[in-house]
């Protein structure tokens, strides 16, 4: 049986899908993803999707119940390298993918995930003192 | 001269639609037919999605059926119809199948007027006990 494999990387979870999923496929990496999550402790999943040429909307509802999952599990999920035929296409069949991070590429998509991490763990301390310094 | 000319069906394919694994194979038919028309990258997305909404329609509720890929030209446009039979269930109100957000099923209801936005022609014919019949066309430069 085909697998997605799901690679570690730090603190994060990587997914390059490089076939067209066929259900069963789509649901395995689900589930297989949020197992991963519970098992590493990731803070953040990355989904490559920039080799898949149609999101349909049952791959659709998969990335959008991935990063609903992974949310209630403590991590961010970001997709990455939509083609924009797909985001066209995905519009127009009235799904949106609200509630899912995006970014253009891998890379940026870790930065986006390090700025998630960075936000939620460590209290921020660059505005402190100057409780009076307004510029007008 | 007539403003509806009828279409001419020039080449035609017959995929049987039983199962899970159909489906991927059935969207390559697809695009190989959409590439070799020269459909744009955009308006093939759009086909080969909705194709795969209505392909995954027709197994789901409809337990599988007999999908169709036609190369099809009206006047001076050349397109691809597709074309989707099963013997299932029927929907009893297509007027409700073909509402956003409406499902039997435990989707998000997008599929057929989902898909009816993507594709230049949609039309549903369906008795209940004895199928469903969806008919969509996508032009090449439609």
């Amino acid at each position: 049986m085909e697998k997605i494999p799901i690679l570690k990387m730090g603190s994060f979870l990587l997914v390059t899908i490089q076939v067209d999923l066929y259900d069963q496929l789509a649901e395995n990496l689900e589930s297989d993803l949020i197992n991963m999550v519970k098992k590493t402790g990731a803070k953040g999943v990355l989904i490559d999707v920039s080799s898949v040429s149609i999101i349909d909307s049952f791959m659709g509802r998969i990335l959008g119940n991935i990063a609903t999952m992974s949310r209630i599990m403590d991590a961010s999920t970001v997709v990455v390298g939509m083609q924009p035929a797909v985001a066209i296409t995905l519009v127009e069949l009235g799904l949106p993918l609200k509630g899912v991070y995006t970014a253009l590429n891998v890379e940026k998509g870790m930065d986006l995930l390090r700025s998630k991490i960075l936000q939620e763990e460590g209290p921020q301390d660059d505005d402190d003192d100057g409780d009076e310094d307004h510029t007008e | 001269m007539t403003t509806t000319e009828t279409k001419i069906i020039l080449n035609k394919d017959i995929l049987r639609i039983t199962k899970d694994s159909d489906v991927v194979p059935y969207r390559n038919r697809v695009k190989e037919y959409a590439v070799k028309i020269g459909m744009s990258l955009v308006n093939q997305t759009k086909l080969i999605t909705g194709a795969s909404e209505l392909v995954r329609n027709m197994l789901k509720y409809g337990g599988g059926g007999e999908a169709r890929i036609e190369v099809i030209t009206q006047g001076r446009n050349t397109g691809i119809r597709l074309v989707f039979t099963d013997q299932g269930p029927g929907i009893p109100d297509i007027k409700r199948a073909m509402t956003d957000g409406f499902s039997t099923g435990k989707s998000m209801g997008l599929g057929l007027p989902g898909t009816k936005r993507l594709m230049n022609e949609f039309d549903i014919q369906s008795e209940p006990g004895v199928g469903t019949t969806v008919t969509v066309v996508k032009w090449k430069n439609g």
